[in-house]
This record gives C-alpha cells, sequence and structure tokens, in this order.
C-alpha cells in the first residue's frame, strides 16, 4: 500500500531562483506586491509539478508560471476596476541581469521605511521565497498576522524609488537579525540568513557582506556545541571545541581574511575577527585576549555601542586580570543588559564568591531569555554549594 | 520583534479611573466596550502584531499533588483578597515603548458614561530564545 515514492523537489534551489524571478517580473512592468505574490503561487506550483514533470529550464518555467499568475491577478483585478486597457502583452523572455535584480531585492526588502520586524518578514519571503505560513511558525505568530505584516510592507516600499545604490548597513542589519535573533522551528533560520548573506556577499562588491558572512559561518560552526541534550546553555569557555564544525571555521576565516585584505575595516568585520581568534583558540586557556580587546577597541571606534563595551570588560578581564575588568566595567552604565551577569563573572573570577552569588541571582532575575536565566541560576546554585561545603 | 503579555485584572491591579462595575453600565456602553475590544485586535492584525487573545472565566482553582497514589487536593475559589486574571492579550511589537503605547489604547476602551476606563493593565515581557552571538 505504499504509494510510489515521488522524488522531493530540493526547496533550497527552487528558493534560490526567487530573485532572479522577481526580478524579471518587475523589469516586463508589473508592480512589486503583485509580481511577489505571483512568485510564491509559481512556487507552489512548481513544488506540486516538478517532482513528476521536471521542468528543462527552472527559472524559465517559473518565470513563464509567474507571469501567467501576474497576468490573471491583474485581469481579475482590472475587471473589477475596469482597467482593462492597462493590461500588459505577454512580452518575450528578455535578458535578465540576475545580479541587479537580486541587489535591488535586497534593498527594497530592507528599506529605511520598514521596521524592522517588517524588514525581516518582507526579506525571508520575497528574496529567500519562504512562504507566509512558514515564516509565521519561525517567529511564533499566527499565519493572518504574517500575512498582514507582510502585505503592510509591501505597500510600505511600493513606492520607494532606487536612482541611487542604498546603504547595505541596512540590509546588513535585517540578515542580522535573521541570523542572530531567529527562533527555532521547522526552519532553520540561521541557514537561511547564511544562504541569503552569501548570495549577498557574492553580488556586491563590499567587505562588509563578506565579514558578516564570515561573522555568521564562525557562530555557526559553534553550534552543535552551544546546548546541552536537554536544551541547556553552554558558555563558549566551557564548549567541546571538538564539536566544532572546522570546515565552517576554514570557511569563515578564508572569507574574513580576503575582506581584511581589502583595507575597509567595518563592524562585522571587526565582529568576525573576535570570532576567528575564539575559533582559532585550541582551549580556552590559549585564546589570544590581548589581541581580541586590541579588536573590541576598534568596534568600540566603529559603533560607540555600549553593548560592545560591555563585551569589552569580559575580554579586559581575560587579558588583564579580573581587576582590570572590573575597573573597565565601572566606566558603564549598570542599567545595561547584561551588565550583572558580566559583573558576577569577574567578581567570581577575582575570588569574591558571596558578591558573584548574588549578582548572578540579580543578572538571573534580569535576564531577558530563558535558556540565558536558567544558566545564570545554575551559576548562583553552583557557587552557592561550593560555598556551602 | 519582541512577545509581549497585555494582562488585564478582575481583581488586584490598582483601581481604574471609571471604576463603576460593568453590570452598572448600560446595555449599550457593554456593546460599546465590546466593540471597541474586538475593533483593537483587528486592528492589530491588520499592523501585524497581533498574536493570541483570551478571556478567562473568574471561576476557577489551585491545585496541587498530594503524593503518590492520591488524587490532587483543591483549594479555592479563591478568597476576595487575590489577584484574580481576567483575560490576556499578546502582541508581537518592534519596541518595548510600541508594547506600552498598545497598552495605553486598550486601557482606553470606553466603560461607563461612554467615557474611558483607565483600567491598569499588566504589561509582561516574554523571554525569547537566547541570541546566537553573544561575545
Amino acid at each position: 500500500m505504499t504509494p510510489n515514492p515521488t522524488p522531493a523537489v530540493d526547496e533550497a534551489l527552487i528558493r534560490g531562483l526567487v530573485p532572479g524571478v522577481l526580478g524579471a517580473l518587475v523589469r516586463r512592468g508589473a508592480d512589486f506586491a503583485a509580481a511577489e505574490d505571483a512568485v510564491q503561487d509559481a512556487l507552489v506550483e512548481a513544488i506540486r509539478v516538478w517532482p513528476t514533470h521536471p521542468p528543462r529550464e527552472p527559472k524559465g518555467w517559473l518565470i513563464t508560471v509567474a507571469w501567467r499568475r501576474f497576468l490573471d491577478a491583474t485581469r481579475a483585478d482590472a475587471t473589477r476596476r475596469r482597467r482593462e486597457e492597462l493590461i500588459a502583452e505577454e512580452p518575450g523572455p528578455g535578458p535578465v541581469s540576475g545580479a541587479d535584480d537580486t541587489l535591488w531585492l535586497y534593498f527594497l526588502c530592507a528599506h529605511p521605511s520598514l521596521s524592522p520586524s517588517s524588514a525581516v518578514a518582507l526579506t525571508l519571503r520575497a528574496v529567500g521565497g519562504l512562504s507566509t505560513r512558514q515564516i509565521a511558525r519561525a517567529y511564533l505568530v499566527p499565519e493572518a498576522t504574517m500575512a498582514q505584516r507582510i502585505s503592510r510592507a509591501k505597500r510600505t516600499v511600493s513606492g520607494a524609488r532606487f536612482d541611487r545604490p542604498g546603504d547595505v548597513a541596512t540590509v546588513l542589519r535585517v540578515l542580522y537579525l535573521i541570523f542572530n535573533e531567529g527562533y527555532s522551528g521547522e526552519v532553520d533560520l540561521a541557514a537561511e540568513a547564511i544562504r541569503l548573506t552569501r548570495r549577498l556577499a557574492a553580488t556586491i562588491d563590499h567587505p562588509e557582506p563578506a565579514g558578516l558572512l564570515a561573522l555568521m559561518l564562525l557562530h555557526h560552526a559553534r553550534r552543535a556545541a552551544r546546548t546541552t541534550a536537554d536544551g541547556g546553555l553552554v558558555p563558549l569557555a566551557e564548549q567541546d571545541r571538538s564539536r566544532w564544525d572546522t570546515e565552517l571555521i576554514a570557511e569563515g576565516v578564508g572569507i574574513l581574511q580576503a575582506a581584511l585584505a581589502r583595507d575597509r575595516l567595518g563592524e562585522f568585520q571587526a565582529q568576525a575577527a573576535i570570532a576567528a581568534l575564539h575559533a582559532d583558540a585550541p582551549s580556552v586557556g590559549e585564546t589570544d585576549w590581548v589581541q581580541i580587546v586590541e579588536w573590541y577597541d576598534e568596534l568600540v571606534r566603529l559603533t560607540d555601542s555600549p553593548i560592545v563595551r560591555l563585551n569589552r570588560a569580559v575580554a579586559v578581564g581575560e587579558a588583564d586580570g579580573p581587576r582590570a575588568g572590573l575597573a573597565a566595567l565601572a566606566e558603564l552604565d549598570d542599567s545595561l543588559p547584561r551588565y550583572a551577569a558580566v559583573a558576577a563573572h569577574l567578581h567570581e573570577r577575582d575570588g569574591d564568591l558571596a558578591t558573584a552569588v548574588r549578582l548572578y541571582a540579580e543578572a538571573a532575575r534580569k535576564a531577558t531569555n530563558l535558556a540565558e536565566r536558567d544558566h545564570l541560576t545554575r551559576r548562583a546554585a553552583r557557587l552557592n554549594n561550593r560555598r556551602g561545603r | 520583534m519582541a512577545k509581549y503579555l497585555l494582562l488585564k485584572h478582575y481583581r488586584g491591579a490598582p483601581a481604574p479611573v471609571n471604576d463603576v462595575p460593568m453590570e452598572k453600565w448600560t446595555p449599550e456602553e457593554i456593546s460599546a466596550h465590546m466593540r471597541y475590544m474586538s475593533d483593537f485586535a483587528a486592528r492589530l492584525e491588520k499592523t501585524g502584531e497581533f498574536v493570541d487573545a483570551q478571556a478567562l472565566a473568574p471561576e476557577g482553582m489551585f491545585v496541587r499533588y498530594d503524593g503518590e497514589g492520591r488524587p490532587p487536593v483543591t483549594d479555592g475559589p479563591f478568597p476576595e483578597t487575590k489577584d484574580l486574571i481576567a483575560g490576556w492579550m499578546v502582541i508581537d511589537v518592534d519596541s518595548r515603548e510600541r508594547a506600552l503605547e498598545l497598552a495605553g489604547e486598550l486601557s482606553a476602551a470606553p466603560g461607563a458614561g461612554g467615557e474611558p476606563i483607565h483600567e491598569w493593565l499588566e504589561v509582561r515581557p516574554f523571554l525569547t530564545a537566547p541570541p546566537t552571538v553573544t561575545e
């Protein structure tokens, strides 16, 4: 009674074609919002049809089907509005500049007029080719809510003009958000962020997308070591480094070195450099903290971010001892997120366990995510038990 | 991108400005209140910020484990002094400021005399998934 196994369609491969297909439709005169809907319809059709009728030319197939869907929708729309005369004749397939389409799409979906959550959702759908349902599940909101978020975002950017090249930093921030704040679910958002950043880095001649890609790869390499079997958080210092993915590390380091060689430092290259120094240390004791502090100094110069200064204090504590770390910490605002956690760690290293326990407990109460709260609580409990003996 | 719980209390929150129990409103005022609430939820769905809304019955009890092979022990209904949750709305917004703004709007739902209740809502952030990049 087993049905004939149908070969599954490589979804990632299909989704990789999305920017080119969408760009082709828009260049034929379709408006972005309608074209994007039509491309989604074509993707659904491809996943249904291709297992039994694989196309000879996948991208051409998608453009043809999406264009028909677009015309059908436009006709229905136009009939309603009595604007049949606006329907375009179906043009022949013209030459497609894939690189321009891809870049245009990244910039459109990260447009500064969009809120971060809207830009993330639109990027995942229009550039990544994920369905609204997949994105809704990834971010744990109802599908209807995500559909509205995406259609609002499309309306917001529909009039956007790109006469001048945009600021690539806006695109990088969106990709970083997808990577860093992704929830776990059926869609691997970290892998998706890497796929989208890899493509951007291959399309645009700029070292920062490469820096971001390297940063993602170097952190993704630690994924298996980052959590215990029951989902607990394993801090960098305690990770089993034999479980780090050496291939990803090698790729990340290679990409970073090529980017740094171009001598246009940016924040993602500097962050990746720090991750690379961690990746380079066979054990936590062999970490080159002095160099890491230097990179934090660069990051402070580039971003002037209080969070960066906080992380710098941790590195200073390792490079020059916990007292030096505490001195660096003392210059910062104690209302910063994770301030108490950093202070607790430095006091523990300094041997002041009573203060460390108190601060770990305080940090646990202030933690904004469950895994970190549990980790800090365990930390406090461990020190309490050690002191009790 | 952060989720917040907006909690509405039957009891336990500070007294609202327009503090008249619902059974003393006119039927039209009750309808207007309900309409405001459903319009608010519908508007949040349109802005892509709505996650969930539920109302709870006031009747409830405490339950606890009472040892191997024994039925759970129950206690309650709650004494009058206890905090009592009436319902909630979960929103997914870009900032804490936006969460507070929306809670303020929800608190303006009309009550007696068609005037805003100024009800106190409890706003609680969800704990998130841990970020990947921490150093």
